[in-house]
């Protein structure tokens, strides 16, 4: 049974795509940034117009062709979403978030939405209260409400966009026995996921965009994993397998490392570690979800408030209290939340890239537009970054050109330090190598790097040293032949073991 | 050629502001040629200095356009208005008055009482600063507090009235300066635009005003500290609101705590908003506040010379307040474009249908 | 367990009850404050403290403050601000009078003027706002501008109601049977209470309700807590938010024509103030700014706390007028930095620039090995 079908010819985002999705079946779209899932699920979402082009819906038997022109309109139709950013209300209460804007009725019957709301978060084994705060739950379970909402209102099509990025192993679990029930009721579900395992752990059907076109329409079981990357990227991909691996720097006793901290605390990071680098060394912190990875280093460039510790920067003693403190010592850092943290999203692309370096500069001696250019021109050049200029306002680039811009502004300082954390997260697999690519010449140019990233494979491929982490506190180090999947989940649950 | 000329203009963010102020002139023009004309008295000195409706709109904004300048910079930074910046341009001015009139009035003296009242109207600037800044209250919220109580510290200040101060000094401040036509408060609103001008040359306040008003977290990720940005911003404010206070102390000679530039916050505000410049934060557009305070003290002279009542002004700087607002609105600015898109693409169809032909 | 619930940050211990929610908190705070505060100036000044008569005035001189703030409410929650209420209301009055007077209306008459004038004035400016999506703080300073520009257009001098119905329903009151006092000659004077009050506490209970239990009122708390969300979940927020200007348009008239029934005249300087003391009631009251929290209760508790201020000063003999501003600015301070420390403590766990070791009450981990 077809479900939908769909093609716009003429749209910029989107050229004359069409799109299938049977009943009961999960059907992973992918493709690059800017490849326009998005705006394909927007499109049928009524929150963008479609220039042109049809979309037809399985009503009653038969399919008719429907017209989306607001999210309003598309919850009638039958056809939810659960967005990757958490659209729901942290001021009102988990059952009302389940149920606000829904349905006809005029008055709200308190008891009967608890009783409701209580119901489903038992069902689906939510660890929720119907009468909590939503803005008190974690992420994690906050998207969980967003689906169990979803769930709830019967939908015909239910799209998860990128659903699990919050999500740690266990949950990510449940997410998909959920979506297989749902699956199983006939639901049709639309699954946009970066993670190329979990893809192929539930999907039936992949169908492939590239640059607002479609690339073609696989069976999951057809179409192995190499074939599905090239045809996201348009090009063979010998060039992941050829990043060669590092061998960690002798340890040369004589000179003393380049970072250095005993008894480091922060407040988000409570529990004091000990940490070193040395020059040219990349290494990693791994560990599930909320182990402290990102408070770890945040801790080291003192994003966070610092509550202990002491910090050797090549042997000297000094004192790094806040960013401005370690961006002097030549540390440079990537925040997680690229959107959040990282883009000045209304300046333009330029004034992003020159920002760290301007305030290593001082507050008296701005850059001229000249010298302002000419970096931005350079690293511009250096990074491919595409953009129609660097006057244009870095929010209108997609997700893997305004990570190069950040990455771009960090490297203008020249730093000796340098901490990406999750660089790769969320952007198109060309530029995922790319940036691996710059990790490793970075570190041999003498620059220390730590790498963060979900994907445990980018760090197995470019790390030397792997720092396992778990609950707010380092648990291991790995470094070599020791580092392998197997070992890091060891490392983890070891800890466990111990505790009880 | 001309299409990329007007391209650039419209992108620009001037482009409502100075469109507006050529209407109001264009529309003045047309009621009455002579409106805009300067001519040459002689006042009361006995000297030649400049007269007409052009002058006066000029004088009378230099206040709103000083403080404008300085909340400019707060809604940039602080992502919000400080709504107090009247009531402490009245302590400003009365701290100005009380300090004169302790002494013999020469130009050292008043020179001390005018740094005595920024001195003052820094302090509490940085009162609503720290509120703002530090304890991360709304700035409308946190000035609401002085917009309440400000005026009554002023009456306060002064004993509980409203003393009256006359010297040709301070005439000459508020009026003109002798051998000089140009009105003085003109004069120094040029001089404070040059000095603002230039600190914005010559050092970052500009980009890291607007970096903290986009994204704070990412300002202190980047080595800004967004605290002192921000109590910069409401320091800057405090000189502003100073200076303007004490040029209309000058120009009326009294201080009346509760008519001060009554109702100027409001003015100052529309300026900032009439200007470019977003109320909810950010890139600012300093060039524009400055033109929306002509514009308003344009609108209400024009006003006057049409024999609009006083109280019933305000009705009038409302609907053009509206008709402004409503054209910069990006809702209506589509609906315009495409409006224009359909004109110009039945010209171009025209003209190839004729080629072809 | 191994990883015991580090994701629900909310959950710090098993309790049966929840949390008590940020608009209830803040609300009692207000109603505590405002009780506390009248039992300490009856202890501490007696006098007209102890007269019932004083209480009740706090609501029959500022019901109409009291009706324009509960339509500031609902527009705060819904995260936007309306600082026309005061001149909608001033205006209102004007128009009645000459309406009353010269042109020989009716009291009906007059009424639906004042809800005209009132819906007039919600509907332009929350098509304005809601689907021009400008600056609501533009529009409505626009509408107060105009409002009171057009009251001196409408007549230039005060006007004084003679309308003989009209003063009759002016002159009504309830009089309430065994509550009194004694006055001057020693007779028992029951106390009164005017007809605008009834009106004004109608309101607050209708608004109440609407808030609590109708579908447009969880709709302002969404849409102010996240209007974005409110759009992916369905909520026509435009709607919303238009509805929510138009009702606060609707309430100032409403309020106008009670401040009518009050004063009986029309003035340029009628509810002078009222827009600010309106967002001040708001604010004392528990209503963020920032829009989600908020509660018609604690509006009008925010309100008496507001007034009784300015009795307590009053009744402590700091007569010169100055006085009463300062206090009210110092109060509001107050207030102020109570919710922000409040609300940042219960929020972000530990406060990180304020607040000593002793008040952090957040994630205390157990089993924490150093």
């Amino acid at each position: 049974m077809k479900n939908i079908c769909k093609s716009f010819p003429g749209v910029r985002a989107l050229k004359n795509v069409d799109f299938t999705l049977r009943k009961g079946e999960i059907h992973a779209l992918m493709g690059e940034n800017g490849a326009g899932k998005s705006t394909l699920i927007k499109v049928l979402t009524g929150v963008h117009p479609k220039d042109s082009g049809q979309i037809f819906l399985d009503m009653g038997g038969s399919l008719k062709e429907i017209n989306v022109r607001s999210p309003q309109e598309a919850q009638n139709l039958g056809i939810s979403t659960v967005y990757q950013e958490i659209t729901l209300c942290p001021n009102l209460t988990v059952a009302e978030n389940m149920f606000i804007g829904r349905g006809n009725y005029r008055l709200v019957n308190w008891r009967t939405m608890k009783k409701r709301a209580a119901d489903i978060l038992e069902k689906l084994n939510i660890p929720a209260r119907a009468a909590q705060q939503l803005g008190t739950c974690s992420i994690a379970v906050q998207q969980m409400v967003a689906i169990a909402r979803a769930v709830d209102m019967e939908c015909k099509v239910l799209i998860l966009d990128e659903p699990t990025s919050s999500l740690d192993e266990q949950e990510v679990e449940k997410l998909f026995s959920l979506m297989q029930d749902l699956k199983s009721r006939g639901v049709g579900i639309i699954f946009i996921t970066h993670f190329l395992d979990q893809v192929y752990q539930v999907s039936d059907r992949i169908t492939v965009l590239r640059n607002g076109e479609l690339v073609g329409e696989y069976e999951a079981k057809e179409l192995p994993k190499v074939q599905l990357i090239s045809k996201m990227m348009g090009k063979d991909l010998e060039d992941v397998s050829a990043i060669k691996k590092q061998k960690p720097p002798e340890e040369k006793n004589d000179v003393p490392p380049v970072y250095e901290a005993v008894g480091l605390s922060s407040i988000n990071f409570p529990n004091a570690f000990d940490f070193r680098i040395s020059k040219g060394e990349v290494n990693g912190f791994t560990g599930l979800l909320g182990s402290g990875r990102s408070e770890s280093v945040r801790a080291i460039f003192a994003a966070d408030k610092i509550t202990g510790g002491r910090i050797r920067i090549n042997g000297k003693e000094v004192k790094i209290r806040k960013p401005k403190d370690a961006m002097k010592q030549g540390i440079g850092y990537l925040p997680e939340d690229r959107k959040r943290d990282g883009i000045v999203e209304d300046l333009s692309v330029r004034e992003n890239i020159i920002l760290a370096l301007q305030v290593m500069k001082g507050f008296f001696k701005p850059f001229s537009r000249a010298e302002a250019e000419a970096f931005a021109d350079k690293y511009i050049k250096l990074l491919g970054i595409k953009t129609a200029s660097m006057d244009t306002p870095i929010k209108q680039l997609s997700g893997g050109n305004q990570q190069k811009a950040i990455v771009a502004r960090w490297l203008l300082t020249n730093p000796q330090y340098l901490i990406l954390d999750e660089p790769t997260r969320g952007i198109d697999v060309g530029t995922k190598v790319e940036i691996q690519k710059l990790i490793l010449k970075l570190a041999e140019e003498g620059v220390s790097v730590t790498f963060i990233s979900s994907e445990i494979e980018e760090m197995l491929r470019t790390c030397s040293r792997l720092i396992v982490m778990r609950d707010r506190k380092m648990v291991g180090e790995l470094k070599g032949d020791e580092m392998t999947q197997d070992n890091i989940m060891h490392m983890i649950a070891g800890e466990a073991v111990h505790d009880a | 050629m001309m299409r990329n000329f007007f391209r650039k203009l419209t992108g620009s963010q001037l482009i409502i502001p100075l469109f507006s102020l050529l209407l109001l002139i264009v529309f003045n023009l047309i009621r009455d040629v002579s409106f805009f004309s300067i001519s040459i008295v002689t006042n009361n000195q006995g000297y030649p200095v400049l007269s007409g409706n052009l002058i006066s709109i000029l004088n009378g904004a230099s206040a709103v356009a000083i403080m404008s300048i300085g909340m400019t910079l707060i809604t940039s930074c602080c992502k919000g208005q400080d709504i107090s910046v009247a009531a402490v341009a009245a302590i400003a001015g009365s701290v100005f008055v009380s300090v004169l009139r302790s002494r013999e009035i020469t130009i050292p003296v008043i020179i001390l009482a005018f740094l005595y009242a920024c001195l003052v109207s820094v302090l509490f600037s940085l009162f609503n600063g720290v509120l703002v800044a530090v304890f991360k209250i709304q700035p409308m919220i946190a000035t609401l507090i002085l917009f309440s109580a400000g005026r009554s510290i002023a009456y306060w200040i002064n004993g509980g009235a409203t003393p009256t101060i006359s010297n040709p000094l301070l005439a000459a401040i508020g009026g003109f300066i002798p051998g000089i036509p140009i009105p003085t408060p003109i004069i120094i609103m040029v001089i404070f635009l040059i000095l603002i001008i230039l600190v914005l040359k010559f050092t970052t306040l500009g980009l890291y005003t607007q970096v903290v008003g986009i994204n704070e977290g990412t300002a202190h990720l980047n080595g800004i500290n967004p605290v002192l940005v921000k109590l910069l911003a409401f320091v800057i404010s405090g000189i502003c609101v100073a200076t303007a206070g004490c040029i209309t102390v000058c120009r009326i000679g009294l201080i009346n705590h509760e008519t001060l530039l009554l109702d100027a916050e409001m003015d100052v505000i529309l300026a900032v908003a009439i200007g470019g410049t977003a109320l909810s934060g950010g890139r600012f557009n300093l060039y524009g506040s400055v033109i929306g305070a002509y514009i308003i003290q344009a609108l209400t002279v024009t006003l006057y010379a049409m024999k609009v009542p006083s109280a019933a002004v305000k009705a009038y700087k409302a609907v053009v307040i509206i008709i402004i607002v409503v054209m910069s609105s990006p809702v209506v600015k589509e609906f315009i474009v495409k409006l224009y898109k359909r004109i110009f693409k039945k010209e171009t169809d025209i003209k190839a249908a004729a080629n072809t032909a | 367990m191994g990883r015991n619930n580090n994701m629900l940050t909310g959950k710090l211990k098993n309790r049966r009850r929840e949390p008590i929610s940020n608009t209830n908190l803040l609300m009692s705070i207000t109603v505590c404050t405002f009780f506390g505060m009248y039992l300490f100036a009856m202890i501490v000044w007696g006098g007209g403290f102890l007269n019932p008569q004083q209480f009740l005035d706090l609501f029959n001189n500022n019901a109409y403050l009291l009706i324009v703030a509960c339509g500031l409410t609902m527009v705060m929650i819904s995260g936007g601000i309306d600082i026309s209420g005061g001149g909608i209301t001033a205006l209102v009055t004007m128009v009645c009078v000459v309406y009353l007077d010269d042109h020989g209306g009716t009291v009906l008459g007059s009424m639906l003027i004042a809800l005209g004038i009132g819906l007039a004035f919600g509907l332009v400016q929350g098509i304005l706002i809601a689907y021009l999506d400008i600056q609501p703080f533009i529009v409505t300073l626009a509408g107060m501008f105009f409002a009171r520009g057009m009251i001196t257009i409408v007549s230039i001098a005060p006007r004084t109601a003679a309308h003989e119905e009209f003063l009759k329903l002016k002159q009504a009151r309830i009089t309430l049977p065994g509550i009194g006092y004694y006055g001057k000659s020693g007779n028992f004077i029951p106390a009164q209470i005017e007809p605008g009050v009834i009106v004004a506490i109608t309101v607050v209970i209708v608004v109440a309700v609407i808030l609590k239990w109708t579908r447009f009122g969880r709709n302002l708390y969404a849409v102010g807590g996240n209007s974005h969300s409110a759009l992916t979940l369905g909520i026509n927020v435009k709607r919303t938010k238009f509805f929510a200007y138009l009702l606060a348009g609707l309430l100032s008239g409403i309020g106008g024509y009670v401040y009518l029934l009050h004063t009986g005249a029309g003035d340029a300087a009628n509810a002078a103030q009222a827009e600010m003391q309106a967002i001040a009631s708001n604010i004392i009251g528990g209503t963020l700014l920032t829009g989600g929290v908020g509660n018609v209760i604690g509006t009008l508790f925010g309100m008496l706390s507001l007034k009784t201020i300015t009795n307590i000063v009053i009744a402590s003999g700091l007569t010169k007028p100055y006085y009463q501003s300062i206090t009210t600015g110092l109060m509001l301070c107050f207030f102020i930095l109570l919710q922000s420390v409040i609300l940042a403590v219960r929020e972000r766990g530990p406060v990180r620039l304020l607040l000593p070791e002793w008040l952090r009450f957040g994630e205390i981990k157990r089993g924490e090995k150093k």
